[in-house]
């Protein structure tokens, strides 16, 4: 009678399906279990007893494929644990925390996750910024509280449409987030690390000049060495004291000290954040103040982008293994 | 004109109020001790009337006002000024339509999100620091969901708009089915809830529109329905409201306005999937005093006897 163990499957069909390494299960195998990958032999590091080290040398030394989620750093030392290692599929927006230079250098693929949570994150992008300008949370609590009287009247928000909104990263999010805000009236700009053809958004070479023309910042691109406190104090004190910063891409490329140090000196007007430098901590100023919207890294956490995840996730190891193309490879590194 | 006594019901907007004391004679009727009192000292003197969505000029005020030639609102919705009795006495009405247009349909934007998203519920997470302890839950997409407004006017077509970049399918119920719009048409409120997702409540308040999202209506948008009112309160049936949020049969309300203002319905405080404003729709510094000109104009522009800018009656 065969019995589940920490390989996945059945002890008679593992020689028959294509082994994929799970260091520990990304959310959205927390949320859908595991079944989406059925087609596969999932070697789950984490229900071992085991270490880790002796884990993948018994386990892993003819592994090809790895699915990993955000939060777990693949360093080099990694690495040299799964020598047969050519995939690396994440379910995560972001790859800070892939070692990308190591990976290129052994020639190891990396599928990302596409566009599949872009428009979620855009979403969420903009739920901030119009809760924020208009002070939807902050007014949410006075009205639960009871303070609500036709004599005292509830501060005044500020307008959106012809806010000049700064994009920090036109990628396939900041693109989202541009094309929902040019209908409210906004008037878009951008900074990437490139500018883009047949985009018509005027372009910023760095955001220290997008900041001294912009109402809003928003945060779209990943977090690299050199975007790693790219938000800094003068990128803030450039923005203004009626100045707006919503970030959806890492805590880590705004100097959150200085953010909260302008928030609380008034040289900012608000922010609006999903993401933070040492989560879940966040600032303990931040959690008294009106003029911030704060969200707990869950700008993918709908359903939606997860179940699409698991279909995305699902093909681009199918894709692998049957020699095609990859879904999402990440090119230029 | 500085002897020309206008009345201001209530309090408003600190600019507004200045601008009219330095214009007029500004009668602040909160300020009397005995209202009827105040009312009746004054009578012979008061030409004009500037109300908002709170209040405005009913009968029983316009027949005590004999000498009254305009009624200036500051506000788009004129629910609370009786138009019939104004049209009777030749009295003028303005109110401050397309100014506010983009806050008002911002604002409906962003309550979507804010019910979809759960994002006060979120944020109430982690200021009493849950989020130390696990993960919020998850929650619902709002791009590409059918948004079905039920007014498809100024204020509903901005909502269109800008539910459109989210590629969110619009329908809508109007009066009369609109010939130049490629929006879905539904005949009824009913089948127009049967047919979306989020309900969105943007016509103005009247005789038929009143109780326009009733039970049956709540019922058919359903469990996984949104309904967003940047009307009118009494657009929507509150008690219904109340007990059809409560036992799960509406999924989720975004409301920025209520039958009885200032009062809001307590056993709606403790619902994650509510959001509460008080009557902000039109509330940034930039459109109030867009909003506070257009009054000042309209009354300047009577006083001189030149073409009123945005008259109703």
């Amino acid at each position: 009678m065969a019995t589940p163990n920490h390989l996945g499957n059945h002890d008679h069909r593992s020689k028959e399906l294509p082994q994929v390494l799970v260091l520990e299960p990304p959310p959205i195998m927390k949320f859908y279990g595991d079944q989406f990958l059925n087609d596969f032999q999932l070697l789950k590091a984490w229900e071992s007893p085991l270490p880790l080290d002796q884990f993948l040398s018994i386990h892993a030394q003819s592994v090809k494929a790895l699915l990993t989620p955000g939060r777990y750093p693949l360093t080099r030392n990694i690495l040299q644990l799964i020598p047969s290692l050519q995939l690396v599929v994440t379910t995560s927006a972001g790859l800070n925390h892939i070692d990308l230079p190591e990976f290129q250098r052994r020639g190891i693929a990396i599928a990302s996750a596409g566009d599949v949570y872009s428009e979620d994150v855009a979403d969420m992008a903009v739920g901030l910024l119009i809760n924020v300008l208009r002070k939807i949370s902050a007014a949410d609590r006075y009205v639960r509280k009871g303070l609500w009287d036709t004599k005292a009247e509830f501060p005044l928000g500020s307008k959106l449409c012809s806010k000049r909104v700064g994009i920090v990263g036109l990628g396939s999010i900041g693109q989202e987030v541009a094309k929902r805000l040019q209908a409210f009236g906004c008037r878009v700009m951008y900074t990437s690390r490139n500018k883009k053809p047949f985009v018509s958004y005027p372009y910023y070479s760095n955001v220290l000049e997008l900041a001294a023309d912009s109402d809003v910042l928003i945060i779209c691109c990943g977090l690299t060495e050199q975007t790693r406190h790219m938000i800094n104090k003068d990128v803030m004190l450039a923005l203004g004291k009626e100045g707006v910063v919503i970030n959806i891409g890492r805590g880590a490329i705004i100097d959150e000290k200085e953010l909260v140090q302008c928030l609380v000196q008034r040289e900012l007007a608000g922010a609006g954040l999903d993401v933070f430098e040492n989560e879940p901590h966040v600032p303990r100023e931040l959690l008294a103040m009106d003029n911030v919207v704060l969200s707990p890294h869950r700008a993918v956490h709908t359903p939606e982008s997860l179940t699409a995840m698991c279909e995305h996730v699902k093909g681009n190891l199918e894709a692998f293994f049957s020699n095609k193309p990859l879904l999402s490879p990440v090119m230029n590194i | 004109m500085e002897s020309i006594c206008v009345l201001m019901p209530i309090p408003m907007n600190s600019y507004l109020e200045q601008e009219l004391q330095k214009r007029f004679n500004l009668l602040k009727l909160w300020t009397a001790p005995q209202k009827p009192q105040f009312i009746k000292e004054h009578a012979d003197s008061i030409r004009a009337v500037v109300g908002n969505s709170a209040a405005g000029a009913d009968a029983e005020l316009i027949e005590a006002l004999p000498r009254l030639e305009i009624v200036s609102s500051f506000s788009v919705g004129v629910d609370k000024i009786n138009l019939a009795k104004c049209r009777e006495k030749g009295i003028r009405v303005t109110n401050t339509p397309d100014v506010l247009t983009e806050d008002v349909a911002d604002l409906a934007i962003g309550l979507m999100l804010a019910v979809l998203r759960r994002l006060c519920e979120s944020d109430r997470y982690v200021r009493s620091g849950k989020w130390k302890r696990g993960d919020y839950k998850l929650t619902t997409k709002f791009s590409g969901k059918t948004v079905g407004i039920i007014g498809l006017g100024r204020i509903g077509m901005a909502v269109a708009k800008r539910a459109e970049a989210f590629n969110c399918p619009i329908c809508y119920y109007s009066r009369t089915e609109k010939s130049d719009t490629k929006y879905k048409y539904y005949p009824s409120v009913v089948e127009l809830a049967s047919n979306c997702q989020i309900l969105v409540v943007a016509c103005p308040l009247t005789e038929e529109t009143r109780h326009i999202v009733n039970r049956e209506v709540m019922n058919a948008l359903g469990p996984k329905g949104v309904l967003i009112n940047i009307g009118r309160g009494p657009h929507v049936d509150e008690p219904e409201l109340v007990s059809a949020l409560i036992e799960g049969r509406l999924g989720g309300a975004g409301l920025d306005v209520y039958e009885h203002e200032p009062e809001v319905p307590e056993e709606l405080f403790g619902l994650e999937n509510v959001v509460l404003l008080p009557h902000v729709g039109s509330a940034t510094v930039e459109t109030r005093k867009e909003m506070a000109d257009l009054v000042l104009g309209n009354l300047e522009a009577h006083f001189s006897n030149k073409p009123l800018l945005t008259p109703l009656v």
